[in-house]
């Protein structure tokens, strides 16, 4: 507006008045005014971030600024970041009552969290890795939402995971999945996964074979329930039962995470035969040349291999000549093979 | 009734002119959109997110816009002092109050029209996108109908919550009045705990006490729906129904008490 002046009474609805101090007619719009004496147009205390181009280009300048020296600070300085790695308000109960009606919006934040420091922490390639937050985690967000159904299930998977690719807690899985019966005791897919952890993650096939005939037990579940007991009570741990479990659990998955999942148990089950044979042919080696071998080369040499043994995802596989064993390599997709998962540090 | 309507109509237009208005529900559209990112982290999670996040959303904004635009609706005309200009027109007391509260609920409900139209759209667009098969492990439809349940009481929540705001704002600063507004909001959805009070106390004074301030203070939790209907868990009706007559006649003592305290204000 003008500074200093008025308009005449005639100027109202004009958008002009008139600068009292400089005799200048100004146009209240554009906050430009006209020089009476030379009749241009001049611009009135407009400073150079008004105009659009500098505005502009200092505005490109100022984000460059700080997006590079942010990127330079996390590249420089990224070991000397403390994580912190800490739950503000640990119990999902009070949290519940301070979210007031936002519960439901509060328990997917958890869920986000849970999947984040997962996912974060299986990628990390720091030395210890620590899943210590996840049952918290899972734990809020399924009591601000108690039907919150992905993060029993998918993080009964997570929980149980071996070290390094998960915390192996198969007992919190199970806690975290009977939590989930109270509050829905029709859901038989929990009853399921209980006994599927006794069957894969603990070996104890009686258990595993109770829960999933409570599983069959409930109105509704799969009609292939009853035999996978039957089944598991029958020939629980043998590599086929174990194979026949993932391809139920691959045909029947009803999120593409968990037919990737069961696709590479069932990858893994392969890896597992196919180190049935190189054992075989370790074997036969040492049969002809009374000693074991010392490299793939020397099995090739014997005729005994036609090429350097490669696992279903490409990588070769592994031969430790102390402990005279095969394995898949650690940087395989497939690694650890179940039952060879590592201890926590 | 046709005063109540003009000042009710000019009230939503002066929402609609309210900048801030406009930038709030341009960010509710935003961040119900954006939810569709959100959902993609979410291991299969994705539908319900986006409604929790839209319900969730839906009621945050409503609930700035009644407190903040209700608790100003008739202390600004006294602060301005067009309250004098106002009440020297053939306009009675009661009509301003009433038509300043319809306006807002006006404002409101083309709020959450907009709101909803835009989760909906966002959820038709995933439905959409995704096979048969993936939609059929879904609790519920993407764009399933119960969520206007949902979307219903939560706009019954706001209208309650805008009788209080107005309430206050007849007798009360802005500010007393957002702090009492927001207050009663909170204990709104701690009001169930009042009523199982006797069995935590010994003493019976106590507990009537209690009993009382329940039946008195607002219960605002039954207005929340969301998380069943986001389950696909029924709503029946008959709750809608109850839900909706309690927010009318507790509304209506609002608005009554606003008139009544009103209409003994002295300007002079």
């Amino acid at each position: 507006m003008t500074s200093g002046g008025r308009g005449r009474p005639g100027d109202r609805g004009t958008g002009r008045s008139v600068d009292r101090n400089t005799g200048r007619s100004v146009d209240r719009n554009t906050e430009r005014s006209v020089d009476r004496n030379t009749g241009r147009s001049v611009d009135r205390n407009t400073g150079w971030w008004e105009r659009p181009a500098p505005f502009a280009v200092a505005m490109v300048m100022l984000v460059a600024m700080f997006a590079s020296s942010a990127e330079v600070r996390d590249r420089v300085y990224a070991a000397s970041r403390v994580e912190t790695q800490l739950l503000y308000i640990p119990d999902g109960e009070v949290l519940g009552r301070m979210a007031l009606s936002f519960d439901a919006l509060l328990a997917d934040v958890y869920w986000i969290r849970a999947l984040q420091h997962y996912g974060g922490t299986k990628r990390s390639e720091g030395p210890d890795k620590n899943y210590e937050l996840l049952g918290p985690l899972l734990d809020i967000a399924t009591t601000l939402d108690p039907r919150f159904n992905a993060a029993y299930r998918f993080g009964a998977i997570f929980l149980t995971e071996g070290y390094p690719n998960g915390p192996g807690r198969p007992d919190l899985a199970i806690a975290l999945l009977q939590k989930g019966i109270e509050e829905m005791p029709d859901k038989w897919e929990y009853y399921m996964d209980i006994g599927f952890i006794y069957y894969w993650w603990l070996q104890d096939y009686d258990t595993s074979a109770a829960w999933f005939e409570q599983a069959a037990d409930v109105p509704g579940a799969s009609p292939w329930l009853r035999s996978l007991a039957a089944n598991t009570l029958a020939a629980g741990g043998s590599r086929q039962s174990s194979r026949t479990l993932w391809q139920q659990i691959y045909d029947t998955a009803d999120h593409d995470w968990l037919r990737d999942e069961s696709a590479r148990r069932l990858t893994q089950l392969q890896a597992l035969d196919d180190i049935d044979q190189l054992i075989s042919a370790a074997q036969r080696f040492i049969d002809q040349s009374g000693r074991p071998p010392r490299s793939w080369a020397e099995l090739i040499d014997a005729e005994l291999l036609s090429a350097v043994p490669v696992d279903p995802t490409g990588r070769p596989y592994v031969m430790d000549f102390n402990s005279n064993t095969i394995n898949v390599s650690s940087d395989s997709a497939l690694f650890p093979l179940p039952g060879e998962t590592l201890a926590p540090p | 009734m046709a005063v109540i309507s003009q000042i009710a109509l000019h009230v939503f237009k002066e929402s609609v002119r309210d900048k801030v208005l406009y930038n709030l529900v341009l960010f509710a559209v935003l961040l119900i959109s954006a939810s569709y990112l959100i959902g993609q982290l979410t291991a299969g999670q994705e539908v319900k997110i986006i409604k929790d996040l839209g319900l969730g959303a839906t009621q945050m904004f409503g609930l700035l816009i009644a407190v903040f635009i209700g608790i100003g609706l008739v202390s600004k005309e006294v602060e301005r002092r067009s309250i004098y200009s106002l009440l020297a027109k053939p306009v009675r007391r009661h009509e301003l109050i009433l038509g300043k509260y319809a306006g807002l609920v006006l404002t409101l409900a083309v709020n959450i029209l907009v709101m909803a139209a835009a989760m909906y759209a966002v959820l038709g667009y995933m439905s959409w996108v995704e096979s048969e098969e993936y939609r059929q492990s879904w609790e519920a439809p993407a764009t399933d109908p119960a969520l206007l349940l949902a979307i219903f009481l939560i706009f019954a929540q706001l209208m309650l919550v805008t009788a209080i705001a107005l309430f206050f704002s007849t007798f009360s600063s802005p500010i007393l009045s957002a702090v009492l507004t927001f207050g009663l909001f909170a204990i709104g959805h701690f009001n169930t705990d009042l009523r199982n009070f006797e069995n935590v106390v010994d003493s019976r004074a106590a507990a009537y006490l209690a009993r009382a301030l329940y039946y008195l203070l607002p219960n605002l939790e039954p207005f929340d729906v969301s998380a069943a209907v986001v389950h696909g868990q029924p709503v029946s009706l008959g709750y809608v129904v109850l839900t909706t007559g309690y927010a009318a006649a507790y509304i209506g003592a609002l608005l009554l008490a606003a008139c009544f305290i009103f209409s003994r204000r002295d300007f002079k």
